[in-house]
């Protein structure tokens, strides 16, 4: 049971990089990025392939890099070629199986074996025990949290609020709309990377295919956590995340453990909750118009 | 201060629904001037506007800021040195950033912080946020950590209003800011207006649909029709010119009656 909690929330805390880098994308920016997927799998290909090199500390950046990148190609195709921006991620995303298979070695799953990852190195040191990979995975996750607080704070942050917030305004007030985007797709992505590389060093293994679906799981781990905190603010809005992210991991383990619904269900299911989740306003709009008509018909109204 | 040279702006051209919006248009602002405009709907006056802003760039002629020539520059480095109000309440302000975000963004983008991306608001600057708040007189200085989407109609133009000139812009373009107010409330964001376009001595254009505020406001009064300046009054003339003798001027200038839906003769 202990071990389960324990798995339960350092892959809470490794996912919830995901979840910040779409409350970054999605709730701020206004923009669903479906980049997502290619760039988890991007940065946990070059974290494993610079760590089986002997680098797993230098795999961590190179991977945030390599996610920006994929985050600078989505923006670049929206705000400069006027490619819808779904769509702009869709293609950037379906041009990634072939970058990310490159970074493997074309190969289409890489291992780590018998080589140091940031995980043994902590555990290595002694340092918190048993406990080292929650450790390590929570303190990145925080660290990063509070660095995206504190950008969301200065001039830029404010403008890359803004430009989600409202558009007329940004244009009015000396923001360029493009640069903005642009910063804030390269900044979601290089999180998205950042929690790929992470969860490629802890599972010491990555498979092209780990990706797919993990934007919607992002989204779960982010409503979940707005329906838990409220969406008020932007800190509890990054707090939400790492919350929500745990709280799915939980409801994964129990799953998982408990069978009461096949493991293999877990996606429909959250896809599921993910569709009704964002369609609830609609919903209660289209609940409220029926007991309004039902009320009047009963009036002798109609 | 603000020079147009012979701007012309045609809208779908070579088309049914070609429009000829401003027509061979020339203006000169002194530094300092409170012109005001009125017109005709579809007389060019939000046009006009839109071509000084650079939401579009004109078909020909030039745009002059301050002896710079902006012609082709962006619209969102013009904003560096322009502010401008629109009709709606909802397009100056973030709703879901706070008082104290909306004006830190305001005020780190002025020259002074164009290159430094990671500034940060400071303490002081926090408490000068606060006091020129109180200024306003709404009582927004205690609000400060609350979202601007809670704020009236009123309250989010005033603090439009100072996020514009809280750095005196070379330029401040106010299209019928108080149009879509309450008539107390449109009241108190004009003589916001007026106290401190004075204060910071603001070079401003403001397009106005009330006829008495057209003229009792500012230095100049502009008459807009087809795309043409067709009346410019200022000095002497101007004063003592009551709004029967302007709505006569615009007939003898133009040969038609102004009509405009929206015009309010009272005061």
């Amino acid at each position: 049971m202990l071990l389960i909690t324990q798995t339960a929330l350092e892959l809470g805390f490794l996912y919830a990089l995901v979840a910040m880098a779409l409350f970054l994308s999605y709730r701020i920016l206004d923009i669903a990025d479906l980049t997502t997927d290619g760039c988890f799998v991007l940065g946990a290909a070059v974290s494993v392939t610079v760590a089986a090199a002997g680098h797993p500390f230098l795999a961590i950046p190179a991977a945030m890099a390599a996610g920006a990148c994929a985050g600078f190609v989505t923006a670049f195709l929206q705000t400069r070629l006027g490619v819808p921006s779904i769509l702009a991620g869709i293609v950037t995303n379906t041009g990634l199986y072939t970058v990310n298979l490159m970074a493997m070695g074309w190969k289409s799953n890489s291992s780590l074996l018998g080589v140091d990852t940031i995980f043994t190195l902590l555990r290595d040191t002694g340092f918190a025990g048993e406990w080292h990979k929650l450790v390590l995975a929570a303190g990145v996750t925080i660290l990063a949290g509070v660095l995206l607080l504190l950008f969301l704070g200065t001039r830029l942050g404010l403008s890359i609020r803004a430009t989600g917030d409202n558009r007329d305004m940004v244009r009015a007030s000396s923001i360029n709309p493009t640069f903005t985007i642009t910063v804030g797709l390269c900044v979601a992505n290089a999180l998205t990377a950042l929690s790929g590389a992470m969860v490629g060093q802890y599972q010491r293994t990555v498979d092209i295919n780990s990706g797919t679906g993990i934007v919607v799981i992002g989204l779960a781990c982010l409503i979940i956590g707005e329906t838990v905190l409220g969406r008020r603010t932007v800190v509890k809005g990054v707090i939400a995340v790492m919350v929500g992210s745990v709280i799915y991991r939980f409801i994964y383990a129990i799953v998982f453990y408990t069978k009461v619904v096949p493991v293999d269900c877990l996606k429909l299911l959250t896809a599921v909750i993910v569709a009704l989740a964002i369609a609830a306003p609609t919903i209660k709009k289209w609940a409220a118009f029926q007991k309004r008509k039902l009320a009047a018909g009963r009036k002798g109204g109609v | 201060m603000l020079d147009l040279k012979h701007i012309s702006k045609t809208f779908n051209p070579g088309t049914v629904n070609e429009k000829k919006a401003l027509v061979d248009l020339s203006l000169h602002l002194d530094s300092g001037d409170f012109v005001t405009i009125v017109g005709s709907n579809g007389a060019g006056k939000s046009t006009l506007f839109n071509a000084i802003a650079g939401v579009f760039y004109v078909d020909s002629g030039s745009v002059e800021l301050a002896g710079e020539d902006i012609t082709f520059k962006p619209e969102y480095r013009r904003s560096r040195e322009m502010g401008r109000l629109f009709q709606d309440p909802m397009k100056g302000t973030a709703p879901h950033m706070t008082i104290e975000e909306n004006l830190s963004l305001a005020y780190l983008r002025t020259a002074k912080h164009q290159r430094a991306f990671f500034s940060r608001v400071t303490r002081q600057e926090r408490e000068m946020f606060r006091y020129q708040l109180s200024l306003l007189d709404m009582g927004l200085e205690d609000r400060m950590k609350q979202p601007v989407g809670l704020l009236s109609g009123g309250q989010r133009q005033a603090l439009t209003l100072l996020m514009a000139t809280m750095v005196p812009p070379k330029l401040l373009l106010l299209d019928e800011h108080t149009a879509a107010l309450d008539p107390a409330t449109a009241q108190k964001v004009l003589s916001l207006t007026r106290e401190i376009v004075a204060r910071e001595g603001i070079t401003c254009l403001m397009v106005t649909h009330n006829m008495h505020n057209a003229l009792s406001l500012g230095n100049r009064t502009l008459m807009m029709a087809g795309g043409k300046i067709v009346l410019d009054i200022a000095g002497e003339e101007r004063e003592g010119l009551t709004v029967e003798d302007l709505l006569s001027r615009f007939r003898a200038g133009t040969g038609r009656e102004l009509d405009n839906d929206r015009i309010l003769l009272s005061e």
